[in-house]
């Protein structure tokens, strides 16, 4: 089945099986392996991507589903070579570690402060329940998230 | 503090991670390359009668399909640790870890056969098609069964399940302090199974180039030149210069990516038979039951007590569960890194531990963040807050009462233990005294009275951990046991610019090393941390290398860097005096340039390497070049020890654990990076944490994993936690050039104890005097019920 979205800005239209996930066309179709894969029950959040506005896991998703769609990943973040604040908040306050999780932690980090500019720790860590990390503790990931709230204050 | 070392440096490596850009072994594509599915057993134990693949070998898109018959003759993947039977001087049993089964299968997801394609789907689609005449068996599961007479034999051809046995310590001194002592605690603990889980499942890609006639494997390893050297000398049989091995980014290891992968070697293999490149990623479910897990001991502890509340003796029997396959360092850890911790932080004068390794038919069980630590420490702190509560104590007042004496391994000699190790140095009350006094301990206790008084259940617990680090010196591991040396290599290699690039043997799936190891470089030669590039995982680049893991990186990685520095520096000299036309005894080094003492005659390091480059006028004997290798092989261990105190609040109507506080006091010697530190420390907390209240596999009695997902393992979350209050103290390590001891494990060890100890203080007024992990809160409120 033939599907055209708009990724990271560019628009690109493939022919997929109906069953491709949206995270393997972005992996495999368009090379953007930005997004990864930690499980197969949408539990770990590392292919949390942003489409039409929203972030959800990639894997959850067809990618015939997403026809039409406008898609961020983790490689369109970043405007004209300068870093979103909340990825310059993950390097800032030490967020991450082996990196395999930050993709999708920033990018559901992203929706949150959209919907919350200022949240509390608590409130931090109730919206990054769907992301795993499993090097840092969370501890610096609430750091990274707080500091790039107060930058965009 | 220098310039670069014992600085919060934000990380150079993150720059790719926080963009996308990471490179994991799932993002390479090679050109023609295929895609591997394993057909996994999904019995516990059943005899295989046949399989037949014709249907799957027409499927579209099939390349080849291999089973067990396949590579019957490939050898299996080996241990890496000898253990012998104390009782009888017999080697341990080491039975075949195949590729592929063809006899029998003896865990859920032991493979049985490997379908390729030219997708990933399509090979799953094949993968259906095949057809496995299972004969399913009676297994065994728990490790106090495998030893029972008449149970299932998980490998026909041996007599029975035991894998080993095994004692350290003096018993008939142990015997007699225990009989002697004025009061015992004894204790049945069970130190639950866990899956690691990193992030990052498993993946490899196989690639033979038959031009050549030598092979790639990209691999998500922490080790990868232990990888070649396993998987060429004692799987393959290939000529180690014929493979090289690729380590690139790395998602997180803990420990379960240390191990030679069956899978490693079959896609190696099978890239031959077939002639194009393979990869196989592995599913998360499928990591469940292959990844190997951690912990599972049942064990029973008496600790003695003289009447003033000093420790007279330890007495420990452990029944360890391996699995079904020695994976490959699993046999070492129930021993040489639990045994040989049971003096903990104490002076307890008489010691025996015994150990009975058993094969089950459960996934394979090896070192997890910690390994064999967290279980002694486990043990011995639990002990301690139940001896306190026992003998009428503060838990802190009775650490503090049986503390070895602080000695820095210079002035004072290292502290010899009654379980074979010498510690290097330490100063175990001073930790206390810290972590008494951040977490307000006084007015905590008061705290505490007046909640229960409200009907609130607040409960401090504690936690003094120690642990064996910087893994390892090879003479000593060689006499226990260990197939190999566990020294460090590192090469620098000054280019002309005088920009320097290092090649190390440590591996970074985490850890920071691009930074903190450039930290170290930088200090050493004075130049920018700009200028270094520390290059890792690959074999075709670095001399060797034996990995990280057992929180060795800087303390044995960092000391094979800092002996190649001294060796550029040397050589540095001697260029720099011939370019001065001074003495080289007359030069001083110092931000980057020798300078002729007592002179303004100076060159930089940039000048010395480029002269070195450029040797139009060296004199004759003098090699242009700079670049040096070392190999580093540590004199002893490297033991960090701390104190961890947890504060917890209880609802007896839910069970639930509400952890409000977490104080950790850690001793890791000199530190080159601080927030690192803090960072390792954190995620370590967080995963003893999750042990402690969260965590467990969990098998059914037909050996099926019940909690094969993250919908059944309860992960830590981030809403789960509490925020870290980490603090610490810097006892170096008298014997590396560093002085540090390593801070990768630390959490993990010490905070499982602190939780479970501060759960049990809160529920002491409802009666409940133990309790086992993990403390979910159906658990906490059955055990209410029924106290």
């Amino acid at each position: 089945m033939q599907v055209t979205m708009t990724v990271n800005g560019a628009t690109v239209s493939q022919d997929v099986e109906p069953r491709t996930l949206l995270v393997q066309f972005l992996r495999e179709n368009l090379n953007l392996t930005g997004t990864h894969v930690g499980c197969d029950t949408s539990s770990c959040g590392a292919c949390t991507i942003v489409v039409n506005g929203e972030s959800v896991k990639s894997c959850t998703l067809l990618a015939v589903q997403c026809d039409g769609a406008e898609i961020t990943t983790i490689e369109g973040l970043a405007s004209n070579g300068t870093l979103h604040p909340i990825q310059e908040g993950f390097r800032e306050k030490h967020g991450l570690q082996c990196g395999f999780c930050t993709p999708g932690m920033i990018m559901s980090s992203w929706q949150l402060l959209q919907r919350n500019p200022k949240p509390s720790e608590q409130e931090i860590r109730h919206a990054l329940e769907g992301n795993f990390c499993r090097c840092t503790g969370y501890d610096n990931i609430v750091k990274a998230v707080q500091w790039a709230a107060e930058q965009s204050a | 503090m220098g310039k670069y070392i014992g600085q919060a440096i934000k990380r150079v490596e993150d720059q790719r991670f926080i963009t996308g850009a990471g490179q994991y072994t799932d993002d390479l594509v090679l050109p023609r390359m295929t895609h591997a599915y394993i057909l996994r057993s999904p019995f516990a134990h059943a005899k295989i009668n046949g399989v037949n693949t014709e249907a799957a070998q027409a499927a579209p898109g099939v390349v080849a399909v291999f089973t067990g018959e396949d590579v019957k003759d490939v050898n299996g993947v080996p241990c890496g640790w000898q253990v012998n039977f104390s009782s009888t001087g017999e080697t341990m049993r080491e039975p075949k870890h195949p590729l592929l089964v063809h006899d029998k299968a003896r865990h859920v997801g032991d493979s049985v056969a490997v379908v390729i394609a030219e997708t990933r789907e399509q090979a799953r689609d094949a993968a259906e098609l095949i057809e496995v005449d299972y004969q399913e068996l009676a297994p065994v599961v728990e490790s106090p069964d495998a030893l029972k007479a008449g149970a299932p034999k998980v490998h026909d051809d041996l007599p029975d399940n035991m894998v080993y046995d095994w004692e350290l310590g003096d018993k008939a001194a142990t015997d007699a302090g225990i009989a002697g002592s004025q009061h015992v605690v004894s204790m049945k603990i069970r130190n639950q199974r866990l899956v690691p889980n990193p992030i990052e499942p498993r993946s490899y890609i196989g690639q033979y180039d038959a031009s050549r006639d030598n092979y790639t494997l990209y691999t998500s390893s922490q080790n990868p030149h232990v990888i070649r050297l396993l998987m060429c000398a004692f799987v393959l049989g290939i000529p180690e210069h014929k493979v090289r091995v690729v380590a690139k980014d790395v998602g997180g290891g803990f420990g379960s990516k240390i191990y030679h992968y069956t899978e490693e070697a079959l896609v190696t293999w099978a890239s031959k038979q077939i002639g194009r490149p393979i990869k196989w990623t592995s599913e998360r479910s499928e990591a469940f039951v292959t990844d190997a897990h951690g912990r599972d001991h049942y064990t029973t502890a008496e600790m003695g007590f003289d009447g003033e509340g000093k420790i007279t003796a330890l007495r420990v029997h452990t029944d360890a569960n391996l699995g079904a396959y020695l994976s490959t360092f699993s046999t070492a850890v129930p021993t040489y890194l639990y045994g040989t911790l049971l003096q903990g932080q104490y002076t307890t004068p008489a010691i025996h531990v015994s150990v009975n390794a058993v094969f089950t038919n459960t996934t394979p069980v090896d070192a997890y963040r910690g390994a064999g630590r967290p279980e002694a420490t486990y043990m011995l702190e639990r002990l301690m807050d139940t001896a306190a509560a026992q003998l009428g104590m503060d838990p802190a007042e009775l650490r503090i009462k049986n503390f070895i004496p602080p000695f820095d391994g210079v002035n004072q000699p290292g502290y010899q233990t009654q379980v074979a190790l010498q510690y290097d140095s330490g100063n175990y009350e001073a930790a206390m005294r810290k972590a008494l006094q951040l977490i307000g301990y006084d007015q905590l206790r008061r705290e505490q009275e007046e909640a229960r008084r409200q009907g609130r259940y607040i409960g401090i617990g504690f936690s003094s951990y120690i642990e064996a680090c910087g893994i390892a010196p090879s003479a000593v591991v060689g006499s226990l046991g260990a197939r190999a040396g566990l020294f460090e290599s590192a090469n620098v290699r000054v280019q002309p610019t005088g920009m320097v690039s290092v090649y190390t043997g440590s591996h970074s799936h985490g850890q920071g090393h691009d930074t903190t190891f450039a930290q170290v470089v930088a200090e050493h030669l004075g130049i920018p941390m700009e200028n270094v590039e520390i290059i890792h995982g690959d074999t075709e680049q670095v001399p060797f290398g034996m990995g990280t893991y057992g929180s060795r990186s800087l303390a044995v990685g960092g000391s094979a860097i800092v002996g190649a520095l001294e060796k550029v520096k040397e050589k540095g000299a001697k260029v720099a005096a011939h370019l001065l036309e001074a003495s080289e005894q007359d030069l001083e080094f110092a931000d980057g340039s020798w300078t002729v003492r007592g002179t303004d005659k100076s060159i930089s390091f940039g000048e010395v390497a480029l002269a070195s480059y450029v040797p139009h006028n060296f004199p004759a004997g003098m090699e242009p070049g700079i670049e040096f290798n070392s190999f580093y092989d540590p004199a002893n261990f490297t033991y960090p020890f701390g104190t961890y105190i947890a504060v917890v609040e209880v609802d007896p109507e839910t069970g639930k654990t509400t952890v409000k506080r977490f104080v950790a006091v850690d001793d890791v010697g000199n530190i080159v990076n601080p927030m690192i530190v803090e960072g390792q420390i954190h995620g370590g907390l967080a995963q003893g944490i999750g042990q402690a209240l969260l965590e467990g596999a969990v098998y059914d009695e037909s050996g099926q994993l019940t909690t094969g997902t993250f919908l059944d393992y309860a992960m830590p979350r981030a809403d789960d936690l509490p925020s870290f209050q980490v603090d610490g103290n810097v006892t170096p390590c008298p014997h590396n050039p560093l002085g540090a001891k390593g801070a990768g494990e630390a959490g993990c060890i010490g905070s499982t104890p602190a939780i479970v100890n501060a759960v049990v203080d809160a529920l002491r007024p409802l009666g409940v005097n133990d309790l086992s992990m993990p403390l979910t809160p159906q658990n906490v409120w059955a055990a209410i019920q029924s106290a």
